[in-house]
């Protein structure tokens, strides 16, 4: 048992228990830390298969965006201090039941499956390399994805902003314009 | 590394899935339901990057996914917020089971 | 044969005038629609009358027989090669004569309603349903096909259907309407029956050729007949009653007699025209034209000349007692066609034996003239004094002459008086009566007296006698009106001395009848004694009818409740067929098979109650089945897929 078998338990027992703490803790705050927690132990996963810059990726955007954007919402949506509703027993037993009938599904496919790894020698992943690849244009290269993706993120954006807009002067000005139509329409019965 | 076959993570990747699934079923808070489906999305995430390394290290289409894929979630989570934020307005109240307009 | 082909035009052009009338009829001013009806109606007399007089006189004899041609024919549907329902123009002695009565009597009664019906809102209608009878009655009468005359059997059913319910805002002539439908339609039931009954065993439904095979003894059809049976009769018997009881509903033979008094709830011009003079003859028509066939089968005959004279003599019995002046008459015309069934039942076929048969005929055609100039002068009557009921009437023969002239030379007519018309076909009537059956001859002869006795019982009451009213003005009968009776009159005191059987006969073989004049001493007598004694009860107003009356007690009661006859059919249908077998349907129709129906329908709908929870608006519901969907179909696929 080498050190970093014993380290890639240690990181999986970790993902796993707090994973397990994000879904079933009462407090909505806790939750979100342990999800935090659950999300560094991934990125540590990343840098134990020598993916460091996946790792610095997930810990940036996951952990520093996502549940800073998640908490965020908490504060803005409710009182974080009380308790979480807790859900029907029903409802658990028919979850936890469809849960291990899923991973017993899955997992026993999984296992029966011959894995062969291969026995090339790992590519040492640069960030040169990663960069290159990433915006070339031959081929393997994912210059239309990068863009696709650029694409995607304005749209969300644009979407977030509009969706959650409550501005009173477009309100306002929304208001008139029924007015304005209603005169319009009333206008053309009459003659 | 190669002392751990691939299946092993690969149980790692199911299991956290198979968590987040259950948080997704049981949660009734809007918001903890968003954080079941980033569970899942991680998982997805380590998936992706294990096959890469374990069957094909020579190459980094694991990798690019796994990039897409934290991008788009995040995207994705963005805009689960706003929606969250938008029927919060109208129902006064985050609980799930309050938005059932789509009943018989 | 093909001079003839204008005949096509006889039933067609009141066919047309019906569509014309009935579509257009009501935009058209005044009386426009009755002058179209009545030209109409005198172009197809004159047709009529050129037909009968080339047939009769000039063309129509072949070898010295009257054969029976058919100029026009075609097939309409066809069920197999030898079985087809065609549709044709037969021309023979009787079809002719029958289109020339039709349409002559038509015409008069056109021409009589034209003032009588002035004034009614739905003139035109009515104009337009006396055509489409009218057209329906030709057809009838020259039919050269069983089914076709049932079709236009039928035809004439509706006609008189719509004709008796014209008024229909009175609940009784909608009721007397549907009576008569009902009744007939019953009796078409034997009728069909019995017309299935023929083809199946003829082959084929045309007149001819049910003739050829089965008038002969030793034809394989003839054979299958008169050897199959049924509760002892043969099919031939079966066949031949049950058309007769279809012929007996439409000409109101006892039993089937109860619609005719009640049809009487129709305007007079119609009663004239259906119910005197063609649709109640259909029945006797019928069994002229299958005669041949009929000759051959003695129990038909039997059961012809049976229901003959008991419908004759009930009927007259009935009459003596009744005050509705039309039902009286009513019941004269159920009497007079009594007496032509019963010639015919009594005749035979060929030659001199086929004296029923002409006599039936000429019986017919002159009864045909008088009764309807009876119908018409009651018309007139009713028209001036506003009501159906003898005792309401009186005195009238001064302030309507020409009505009181007509309805005389009418009722002497069908009393049997020489020399009017009545006195001749009678007496051929009940000398064939007499060579044949002695019994049915003497009933023949005592129903001729009751015949005599109750006319002038209604003749005197009506224009004689007392009135309660008193009139100060003389009726105004229209001109129209005027000439329509005297047309009539004058046929009814001419049409006796048509030699008949020179022209008509069982087989086309003309033939002579003598005129035994002491034989006819007796009916005659009968007749006067019934006219004296009618004089002496009702000339003058006295007690003498009561004290009669009361004198024979039940039996007066009996008769003037027309022997209670219909209040057996009303309990026959209300207690055994509504109770035994409507109600029960009824029961079943809402229980059984309603019930089934609401059974399913709140099964769906509990079913979809069920299911519609499944709708639930709860998002994780939505996704636990998504992912049972899921799971199912990889299970599926990884383990059933081969």
């Amino acid at each position: 048992m080498s050190a970093s078998a014993i380290f890639f338990y240690i990181i999986s027992t970790f993902i796993l228990g707090m994973g397990l703490l994000a879904v079933t803790s009462k407090k909505i705050f806790r939750s979100a830390i342990w999800l935090l927690f659950c999300l560094v132990g991934i990125a540590a996963l990343f840098f134990w298969m020598q993916l460091e810059f996946l790792a610095a990726v997930q810990i940036v955007v996951y952990a520093g965006g996502i549940v800073v954007l998640i908490i965020f919402s908490i504060f803005l949506t409710q009182r974080a201090g009380t308790d979480l509703p807790k859900p029907r027993p029903r409802r658990i037993i028919f979850s936890v039941l469809a849960t291990i009938f899923g991973f017993g599904l899955t997992y026993s496919i999984v296992y029966q499956h011959p894995f062969v790894a291969s026995n090339n020698a790992p590519l040492n992943v640069t960030v040169n390399q990663i960069g290159t690849q990433m915006l070339g244009t031959g081929r393997d290269g994912y210059a239309l994805p990068f863009e696709v993706v650029s694409m995607l993120l304005l749209a969300a954006m644009i979407g977030c902003i509009v969706i959650a807009m409550k501005s009173p002067v477009l309100r306002q000005s929304e208001t008139e314009k029924d007015i304005e139509t209603e005169k319009l329409e009333s206008n053309s019965v009459t003659v | 590394m190669s002392q751990i076959p691939l299946s092993h993570i690969l149980f790692v990747s199911t299991a956290l899935f198979f968590i987040g699934m259950y948080g997704f079923f049981t949660r009734r808070n809007m918001i903890t339901m968003l954080m079941s489906v980033e569970l899942i999305l991680n998982s997805v995430n380590i998936n992706f990057v294990a096959f890469n390394k374990y069957l094909f290290p020579q190459k980094m289409e694991g990798l690019f996914f796994t990039l897409f894929i934290i991008t788009i979630a995040a995207a994705e989570a963005a805009v689960a917020i706003a929606i969250i934020i938008n029927l919060y307005r109208s129902h006064r109240s985050v609980d799930i089971e309050d938005a059932d307009e789509m009943k018989y | 044969m093909n001079q003839f082909q204008y005949i096509v035009y006889i039933p067609l052009l009141p066919l047309l005038s019906f569509l014309l009338l009935g579509l257009f009829g009501k935009k058209l001013p005044g009386r426009i629609s009755g002058f179209i009806g009545t030209l109409v109606l005198l172009a197809v007399t004159l047709l009529s009358v050129c037909v009968a007089y080339e047939y009769f006189f000039l063309d129509g004899k072949q070898d010295g027989v009257y054969k029976l041609l058919v100029p026009f024919k075609f097939t309409w549907l066809s069920f197999s090669p030898g079985l087809s329902i065609d549709m044709g123009i037969t021309l023979d002695g009787i079809s002719a004569m029958m289109l020339v009565v039709v349409s002559l009597v038509s015409l008069m009664v056109h021409l009589f309603s034209l003032d009588y019906m002035k004034g009614e809102p739905r003139f035109s209608v009515y104009y337009a349903f006396l055509s489409l009878f009218t057209f329906s009655m030709l057809g009838l009468v020259v039919a050269t096909n069983i089914f076709q005359i049932y079709i236009f059997w039928e035809l004439v059913g509706i006609s008189s259907y719509l004709l008796i319910g014209f008024y229909y805002e009175k609940p009784s002539a909608v009721a007397a309407a549907k009576k008569a439908f009902i009744v007939t339609r019953f009796a078409d039931l034997g009728f069909l029956v019995g017309i299935l009954m023929l083809a199946f065993y003829a082959g084929s439904l045309d007149f001819e050729t049910i003739m050829q095979t089965l008038r002969n003894g030793n034809s394989p059809q003839s054979l299958a007949i008169t050897s199959a049976s049924f509760l002892g009769f043969s099919a031939l018997t079966w066949a031949l009653v049950l058309v007769y009881a279809g012929g007996g509903g439409k000409s109101a033979m006892f039993p089937l007699h109860i619609w005719l008094p009640d049809a009487m709830e129709g305007p007079t011009p119609v009663s004239a025209l259906i119910h005197a003079a063609t649709m109640v003859v259909a029945g006797v028509y019928l069994v002229a034209r299958l005669f041949p066939i009929f000759s051959f089968n003695n129990a038909a005959l039997e059961v012809v000349t049976f229901i003959g004279t008991i419908s004759a003599l009930l009927a007259a019995i009935i009459a003596c007692t009744q005050t509705d002046i039309k039902r009286v008459l009513a019941y004269s015309t159920m009497s007079q066609i009594g007496y032509m069934m019963l010639a015919l039942g009594v005749s035979r076929y060929g030659g001199e034996h086929g004296l029923g048969y002409t006599a039936s005929m000429f019986h017919l055609f002159t009864h045909a003239f008088f009764k309807s100039l009876l119908f018409l002068c009651a018309g007139a009557v009713i028209h001036f004094v506003h009501s159906n009921e003898m005792k309401d009437m009186g005195r009238l023969a001064k302030l309507m002459p020409l009505t009181h002239l007509c309805f005389l030379v009418a009722c002497l007519s069908i009393a049997g008086v020489p020399p009017f018309s009545g006195f001749f076909s009678k007496e051929e009537i009940l000398s064939a009566a007499y060579r044949h059956n002695k019994l049915v001859y003497g009933i023949g002869v005592f129903t001729a007296g009751l015949t005599a006795f109750y006319m002038f019982r209604l003749y005197f009451s009506v224009f004689w006698n007392k009135t309660n009213k008193e009139y100060h003005h003389h009726a105004h009968t229209g001109p129209m009106m005027k000439i329509a009776l005297v047309c009539l009159a004058l046929f009814s005191i001419v049409s006796g001395f048509v030699p008949f059987s020179k022209y008509i006969s069982s087989d086309g073989v003309p033939f002579q009848v003598e005129a035994e004049w002491m034989q006819s001493l007796l009916p005659i007598a009968v007749a006067v004694l019934g006219i004296l004694a009618a004089y002496i009860l009702y000339f003058k107003e006295s007690s003498r009818p009561e004290i009669i009356a009361r004198n024979f007690g039940a039996i007066y009661r009996t008769a003037y409740r027309k022997f209670y006859i219909d209040e057996l059919y009303l309990f026959v249908t209300k207690k055994i067929i509504f109770n035994g077998i409507g109600r029960p349907a009824a029961w079943i129709d809402r229980n059984i098979v309603d019930g089934t129906m609401n059974a399913i329908a709140k099964l769906t709908a509990r079913l979809s109650n069920l299911i519609k929870g499944f709708q639930s608006g709860q998002l994780q519901a939505y996704v636990m089945y998504f992912f049972a969907g899921v799971a199912g179909l990889t299970l599926l696929i990884i383990y059933l897929w081969k």
